[in-house]
């Protein structure tokens, strides 16, 4: 299925060159690992902190006397900060880590821009310490997935900004014609980051910790449902689709299954995309043909995830039989798995007649999970186990079991979250439908809630065991990284 | 063109990816900013005085939006508990919206005038005292914290900057309108006036 110039055969058939590098190396001879590892390293840290708050949340919606009557510890201010942090922490700094390792990788040339690069992690840092500062204060805009206030904005702006000049200078400067597949995944991701961003986040300052929003009402929830579906398509999907295609065959030692599907599904992919917003507002009071294009967009959007699913599925042929022995392979597996369960599961819900069922109850939770855990973390953390040995000179982690054990930690834990929250759901949508004969009806609003506490705790236990998921991993890197002094890896020349 | 061609310049590939990411938003978005549907006041909306203001600024401050929508559907279901559904025109002077996503707790489009003052003071300081079966937290330090009459002036110039149809006199009577209220009281002010300009309509 290659194409003359297809650089992946290559990719493919030196697993391990990088560790045959020679010592001593001027600047421009090696990559620039540094910054990579410590991205890699607060992936590890932000997954911990922000799946702690997701559990002290799923706790307080069982056990109220958890807010302790505390504004800073209160769900509603607590939830922002959790989907900030698992989204833009550890999901950002995976991003991080894996787009400068994999853009100096394919193109066969040092990132470009030391300082600028360097500027990023610590930006990016300050970004994230600044959320889980300001957002238990109750400093938000209330606008999902962009609460942070404007000043902060404009700090993810210049980082993004920063982020965007590496990137595209170290693809400036690379070495063979073609640019990778995974990069373009990366550049897509980068570039329509930065447009969402903006344009979602326009406001008038108040003062340092208060604005308001340019647009009002229906326009505000239309531009912001623009934004919130892309920062799911665009952060937590086109960008781990980057991570999928490099990390994916690099695991596997085989060649990415088809360059036709590759090209076909990510235009697809970043078109279709855009327009699928409008499925939050279904049944709102945002006009019909708006709905309606949502609707049929999210739908069709189902074949370029699949398709995607699929080349990174089949890039396993012939190399089956490394499931049995290899459970980074599996992580990648089971989170290829997820993201066609969820990009099956999405479409699905966006149909109106669905929605009507679906949409404010917990089966949206269940569903954003499968997606966030299933198959961005499950990718995250296949592709840092195969990515931490080669930063710090190793051949593997510390412990190959420990690694099958977070495997079946973290996926019978996305199963115990998901399917509760399916079940919970389904009862609530039936439940405040529901009419007697007389046209009145069956349940008040508070019986719903007590019919899904018992989901609520099955969930709070899924979480807690993708939780102690993340702590094996932590003891795991800790003993691979510790200890252990990098050494410069050189620059490989292109075949 | 073979795509051979682009993955090989840069530059091309940045242009195709930005055409092929603009086109979406500028079909959906573009044609609401001018539709009078979605940006003219319904019968009856009027700018958020001073003090609802402040208490709707608690209200997203508290991120009450995590649970609570304010969005009723056009189905049966959904008038017959939470009344008419709600309109575009209702939501004009909303900075953000506050839709929301989720219904852990129900709709509050339509509260206003629904519980008295004071259920609501005891309900947001102790919610369980008064629906044994809640999870919501509670709020007691609302009845502690002052309005700030300085900010909401400020607030209301940054408003009538955006458009919103403040009059000067309002302004300047905006501090006096908050003085000495508590966020409590701000933020049932906000609730109590909620929705209830088309409340009696099916």
């Amino acid at each position: 299925m290659q194409q003359p110039g297809w650089p992946l055969r290559s990719l493919a058939a030196t697993p391990n060159q990088q560790h045959t590098g020679v010592l001593p190396l001027d600047t421009a001879a090696s990559y620039n690992d540094k910054v990579v590892r410590q991205f890699s390293i607060m992936v590890v840290v932000w997954g911990i902190v922000g799946m702690l708050v997701g559990v002290l949340i799923a706790a307080q919606l069982i056990w109220p006397q958890l807010n302790f009557d505390l504004p800073v510890l209160s769900y509603g201010r607590l939830r922002p900060l959790h989907t900030n942090a698992v989204i833009f922490a550890f999901g950002g700094s995976a991003l991080f880590a894996t787009a400068y390792y994999v853009v100096q990788r394919t193109c066969h040339v040092r990132l470009a821009f030391d300082k600028l690069a360097a500027f990023t992690f610590w930006g990016w840092q300050l970004v994230i310490v600044l959320a889980a500062i300001t957002l238990p204060l109750g400093i938000t805009q209330s606008k999902e997935y962009a609460e942070l206030e404007w000043p902060i904005d404009l700090l993810i702006a210049v980082v993004w900004v920063a982020f965007a000049v590496v990137f595209f200078a170290t693809i400036v400067r690379r070495r063979i014609k073609h640019i990778y597949v995974a990069n373009w995944f990366y550049g897509a991701f980068i570039i329509t980051i930065a447009v969402l961003h903006i344009f979602n986040n326009l406001a008038i300052p108040v003062s340092l910790t208060k604005s308001y929003s340019l647009y009002t009402g229906v326009v505000d929830g239309m531009m912001q449902w623009w934004y919130g579906h892309n920062a799911v398509g665009f952060f937590l999907t086109a960008g781990f689709l980057g991570m999928m295609y490099y990390f994916v065959p690099k695991q596997a030692g085989r060649p990415v299954y088809s360059y036709r599907l590759s090209v076909v599904h990510f235009w697809s992919l970043i078109a279709i995309y855009m327009w699928a917003g409008p499925h939050h507002l279904h049944y709102t009071s945002l006009p019909d043909w708006a709905q309606t294009l949502g609707m049929v967009f999210s739908i069709i959007l189902l074949a370029p995830s699949w398709g995607g699913m699929i080349n990174g599925m089949m890039t396993l042929s012939g190399a089956w039989h490394k499931l049995r022995s290899d459970p980074i392979l599996k992580f990648m597996i089971v989170a290829l798995s997820f993201y066609g369960m969820s990009t099956f599961e999405g479409p699905m819900m966006s149909i109106k007649t669905v929605n009507a069922l679906s949409h404010y109850t917990n089966w949206t939770i269940g569903h954003v999970h499968a997606g966030a855990l299933g198959w961005v973390a499950m990718m995250t953390i296949g592709s840092m186990y195969s990515l931490l040995p080669r930063l710090y000179n190793r051949d593997s982690m510390y412990s190959t079991k420990l690694i099958d054990v977070h495997f079946w930690t973290s996926t019978i834990g996305v199963v115990l979250y998901a399917v509760p929250m399916w079940i919970a759901g389904v009862t609530e949508g039936l439940m405040w439908r529901a009419v007697n004969d007389d046209g009145t009806l069956t349940y008040s609003f508070v019986e719903s809630l007590k019919a899904v506490e018992p989901y609520h705790v099955i969930r709070l236990l899924g979480g807690l065991l993708f939780f102690g998921g993340m702590i094996i991993m932590a003891y795991n890197v800790w003993k691979t990284v510790s200890n252990k002094k990098p050494v410069p890896v050189a620059v490989l020349e292109p075949a | 063109m073979r795509h051979e061609t682009i993955e090989k310049s840069l530059n091309l590939m940045m242009v195709l990816i930005v055409v092929a990411i603009s086109i979406g938003g500028l079909v959906e978005i573009v044609p609401l900013m001018f539709s009078a549907d979605a940006t003219e006041p319904a019968e009856g909306i009027e700018p958020y005085s001073p003090l609802r203001l402040a208490g709707r600024d608690v209200y997203v401050r508290e991120g009450c939006y995590n649970c609570h929508s304010q969005m009723i559907r056009p189905f049966r279901s959904e008038t017959e508990r939470y009344g008419p559904f709600t309109t575009a025109g209702e939501t004009v002077y909303d900075r953000p919206f506050q839709f929301g996503s989720k219904r852990t707790g129900p709709d509050l489009a339509r509260v206003g005038g629904r519980y008295s003052d004071d259920w609501h003071r005891l309900h947001l300081t102790d919610p369980r005292a008064l629906v044994p079966e809640s999870n919501m937290p509670g709020y007691p330090w609302l009845t502690e914290t002052v309005v700030d009459p300085q900010l909401i002036t400020a607030k209301l110039r940054a408003l009538q900057l955006l458009g919103d149809p403040y009059t000067d006199e309002q302004l300047a009577g905006a501090a006096a309108a908050v003085e000495g209220r508590s966020e409590m009281d701000a933020i049932i002010a906000y609730l109590q006036e909620l929705g209830i300009n088309r409340r009696d309509r099916r």
